[in-house]
């Protein structure tokens, strides 16, 4: 790891508000400032990397507020990531973070295949027995949070089920790639369809690879570099043998991984003309704020947004969602306390570390319960996920849905 | 530390709260200053003021040395324990226990972060002034203990001139009850001010009330550029002069002004030795009457552009060149060592000139933001701390510039506190018998010098 990186924190403690485990726990190894002089002892060799090391470091959520307040431009997220990453390689990966992150979530053939007894589950009705008799209790805790967190699934995967081309409504101007990402493919198939129709609207053809691979993400967080280049690369000529405008996603942590493809491809210039096409479909949506207006119908709903850490911290898009809320006529738009804290879904952290998950979104929930908001909006998966579990249970009244699926409401009404 | 002491402290705050392990007690061996370092020997979190009276009864009872800490956003180096002492954070005092808006006032625990005061008065139409550049982290305990400042500090004063009252944890764990809601109280001697900026060598405090002022309605913001620096000086004397009391009156120079255009891209001009960010606020007619005067005062003494933002969201683009300074600076070298030297107003031009000087001749980077209005500027050297030459180039030239604050008439610190860090101008500053007096007043509250020890001064005239 780059040493200068690390003696560039000047330990100001700008990042420290802005951190949710410092925010829980107070404690300054729980800060991204403690994180990083942490990992700079290590290497200057004043500390070991002991149980409670790891204990610490990995208590980071990688949401990367810290990135976005520090002053120095440290990442301490991103180098907390990177030294995980690196023990890791030497270290192994645990059974579990290897069936998830290398064996099972990179692959969608894999992941559709593993899912489908979910979908049998869900159908037959033995979901609804199992919870009911409080079944889950007797299957490992993290696999019981797993199953706890589904909503109900679609269907079938919308990879599976979406026509490669959709076309323009009305006058055609231009041609838009569409990246599914995983989750939304298999949970969210609703919302990227709002997505896609919302595009077509617009007036762009939506070409929708059916061969499109994971992001990478996942590869990324196992550290299998060579499955990140290797997906990087397999995406980057696949999108780019059509001919596209600009590559579209709906995902906020697939935006920030195929925004960094250039990078990981180490500048290859296919790949970084590939990253810089990537728009997050608020960017996209945003930009045609006078054409989508014209579409939009009233909605009097009380409307409340969060923002993803992979949309606000990683991407820096903040205004634009807010923004095409706010064209919605008749919406009461409120603006969420600490909108830009991570909710405490964080990829697998939820499962791996449920106490602090817990805290982080707990405090979350009381926030959305300030706004006295009918609707919470949002574009991230993990995000969606986690959240439509959480006030299903305290505020059942709140709706949590993605950014299109409102406008698609609007747009529909 | 010994293993049962350490188990006497976690009966008191409870063992989640107590840290000795090695990476906890690395992580409290800093805080914001540059280069200092030292390991602890123990990390308390006490959740009252209960539990820190028993604490530092029974370190006092042990002569165990105890340093106080908020969020560790000290930059003299005051909430670092230099030696194996215990370490006692006070975050988890973090209530706002009234706003009492009949009186005027607020009370806090110590542990409160002094912008979550600010968004809870203003809330109700009232204002707490003090604005230190940590606020959106600093504790409100520390901003007592080292007397904070901030860019409000001009019209508004600061931390100093809001508390009212105090209650302290004493170094035997005896609770002193100082002020209060009273506006006026001259009953004995003024401890309240006594432990204000006391950098916590005198006791811990617990419980604060601070006196709120309404707040101002109007607010106009302006920027201003000007091509030479002694005019963009005279021009901050004579606003002072002319009666206008501006509630900003901030300065940047041409090595800051570069820094944040190459990085904000803020629009700023590039061939001008000063920029004054000005912002008056108060009755509508007033601000009107202020900026008016002011922006003669700045056309009189040759400024090359005068900008007025006409909304909220102009004014914040405005002072978005003094808010990113530090950031500008911070990101061009690794080591960013930030001072506090403050000269009195009419000294701006002289004293500013001296820092580019003395950066020339010591080969140095030294970029110069701050508080013109009420002189305190904050010279900041980019520097590598892997570079030994290059630091102790930085020291020399701190030296001289301080020499010259002090011959000039100014402090070598307006908000930082002395600390460790200039522990060694303040003889020269407070001479002899202003030594004698800090040191009978240390041993009347603290005969065992087991508070905050080292900082400030020596207990002893080696």
């Amino acid at each position: 790891m780059d040493y200068v990186k690390l003696i560039n924190c000047m330990r100001c403690g700008m990042c420290l508000p802005h951190c949710p485990t410092y925010k829980e726990t107070f404690l300054e190894t729980a800060s991204p400032r403690g994180r990083v002089a942490l990992v700079r002892k290590l290497q200057e060799g004043e500390l070991v990397e002991s149980e409670k090391f790891l204990e610490y470091v990995s208590l980071c959520l990688d949401c990367q507020a810290c990135a976005s307040a520090c002053p120095c431009g440290v990442n301490a997220g991103e180098l907390v990531a990177e030294f995980r990453c690196e023990s890791k390689k030497e270290k192994g990966l645990s059974m579990m973070e290897d069936l998830v992150l290398r064996k099972l979530v990179p692959h969608p053939d894999r992941l559709e295949a593993a899912t489908a007894p979910l979908r049998l589950y869900q159908k037959t009705g033995l979901q609804q027995v199992v919870r009911s008799l409080g079944l889950l209790k007797l299957f490992p805790e993290a696999l019981g949070r797993m199953e706890g967190l589904l909503p109900k699934l679609p269907d079938a995967p919308l990879r599976q089920t979406i026509s490669e081309v959709t076309p323009a409504a009305g006058k055609e101007k231009g041609t838009a790639g569409f990246f599914l990402g995983c989750v939304m493919s298999l949970i969210f198939s609703e919302a990227s369809l709002a997505t896609v129709q919302l595009l077509s609207t617009l007036g762009y053809r939506v070409v929708t690879p059916k061969a499109q691979k994971c992001c990478g993400a996942p590869n990324m967080l196992g550290h299998d570099l060579d499955g990140l280049k290797e997906a990087a690369s397999f995406n980057t000529d696949l999108f780019d043998s059509f001919d596209l405008d600009f590559v579209v996603t709906d995902c906020g942590g697939c935006g920030a991984e195929l925004k960094k493809y250039g990078q990981h491809l180490d500048g290859e210039r296919k790949a970084e003309e590939f990253s810089a096409s990537v728009r997050d479909i608020s960017e996209v949506l945003f930009a045609e704020s006078e054409a989508l207006a014209a579409k939009l119908k009233p909605l009097p709903l009380k409307v409340t947004y969060h923002d993803p850490c992979h949309i606000a911290h990683c991407q820096g898009i903040r205004s634009q969602p807010r923004a095409l809320i706010k064209l919605i006529p008749g919406i009461d738009f409120r603006e969420l306390p600490e909108a830009d804290a991570c909710c405490g879904s964080a990829g697998t952290y939820n499962i791996e570390k449920p106490e602090m998950a817990d805290l982080v979104l707990s405090r979350k929930v009381q926030n959305v319960q300030k706004t006295g908001a009918e609707y919470l909006v949002t574009s991230n998966p993990g995000c969606l996920l986690q959240l439509k579990k959480a006030l299903s249970e305290a505020e059942p009244q709140v709706r949590v849905i993605h950014l299109t699926e409102l406008l698609q409401m609007s747009m529909n009404a | 530390m010994e293993n049962s002491f350490i188990k006497a402290l976690a009966g008191i705050v409870g063992a989640p709260n107590t840290l000795t392990d090695p990476e906890s007690l690395a992580c409290y061996g800093y805080d914001s200053t540059p280069e200092l370092q030292s390991r602890p020997g123990a990390v308390l979190l006490p959740g009252s003021a209960e539990e820190i009276s028993q604490v530092m009864a029974l370190c006092h009872e042990a002569g165990v040395r105890v340093t106080p800490r908020g969020s560790g956003t000290n930059l003299s180096g005051g909430s670092i324990s230099f030696d194996a002492g215990v370490v006692l954070q006070t975050s988890r005092l973090n209530r706002i226990l009234e706003i009492d808006e009949e009186n005027l006032t607020a009370t806090v625990e110590t542990g409160v972060i002094t912008s979550a005061l600010h968004r809870e008065v203003e809330a109700k139409g009232l204002f707490y002034p003090p604005d230190p550049g940590s606020m959106n982290i600093s504790t409100m305990g520390g901003n007592v203990a080292e007397n904070s400042g901030g860019l409000r500090g001009l019209k508004y004063g600061v931390t100093d001139d809001y508390v009212m009252g105090l209650k302290t944890v004493l170094a035997d764990g005896d609770l002193l009850k100082t002020g209060g809601k009273v506006v006026k109280d001259v009953a004995g001697y003024n401890l309240n001010q006594l432990l204000v900026s006391s950098e916590g060598t005198l006791g811990i405090f617990t419980e604060i009330t601070v006196k709120l002022i309404p707040k101002p309605v109007a607010k106009k913001t302006m920027l201003v550029h000007f091509p030479q620096l002694e005019q963009a000086a005279l021009t901050v004397s004579h606003i002072i002069a002319a009666r206008i009391i501006p509630a900003t009156l901030e300065f940047l120079d041409r090595v800051t002004i570069k820094c944040v255009e190459d990085y904000a891209h803020v629009g700023l001009p590039l061939d001008v030795d000063a920029v004054l960010l000005i912002e008056v606020d108060g009755h509508p007619a007033q601000v009107e009457e202020d900026a008016a005067g002011i922006r003669e005062i700045c056309e009189r003494h040759h400024c090359s552009f005068f900008q007025t933002a006409a909304g909220p969201e102009e004014a914040l683009k405005l002072a978005t060149a003094r808010r990113v300074a530090l950031s500008a600076l911070a990101r061009m070298r690794p080591t960013t060592i930030l001072e506090d030297a403050t000269v009195p107003r009419s000294c701006i031009a002289p004293m500013v000139k001296l820092i580019q000087d003395t950066a020339r001749k010591y080969d140095l980077l030294i970029g110069t933001f701050g508080h013109a209005g009420d002189g305190n500027l904050h010279p900041t050297c980019l520097t590598d701390e892997r570079n030994p030459d290059e630091i102790s180039r930085a020291h020399k030239a701190f030296g001289e510039i301080f020499e010259a604050t002090i011959a000039m008439g100014g402090t070598i610190t307006g908000e930082h506190g002395v600390g460790v860090a200039k522990k060694k101008y303040l003889p020269k500053l407070v001479g002899e018998s202003g030594l004698r007096v800090m040191r009978g007043i240390k041993g009347a509250l603290d005969p065992k010098g087991i508070l905050n020890p080292g900082k400030i001064f020596s207990l002893t005239s080696d």
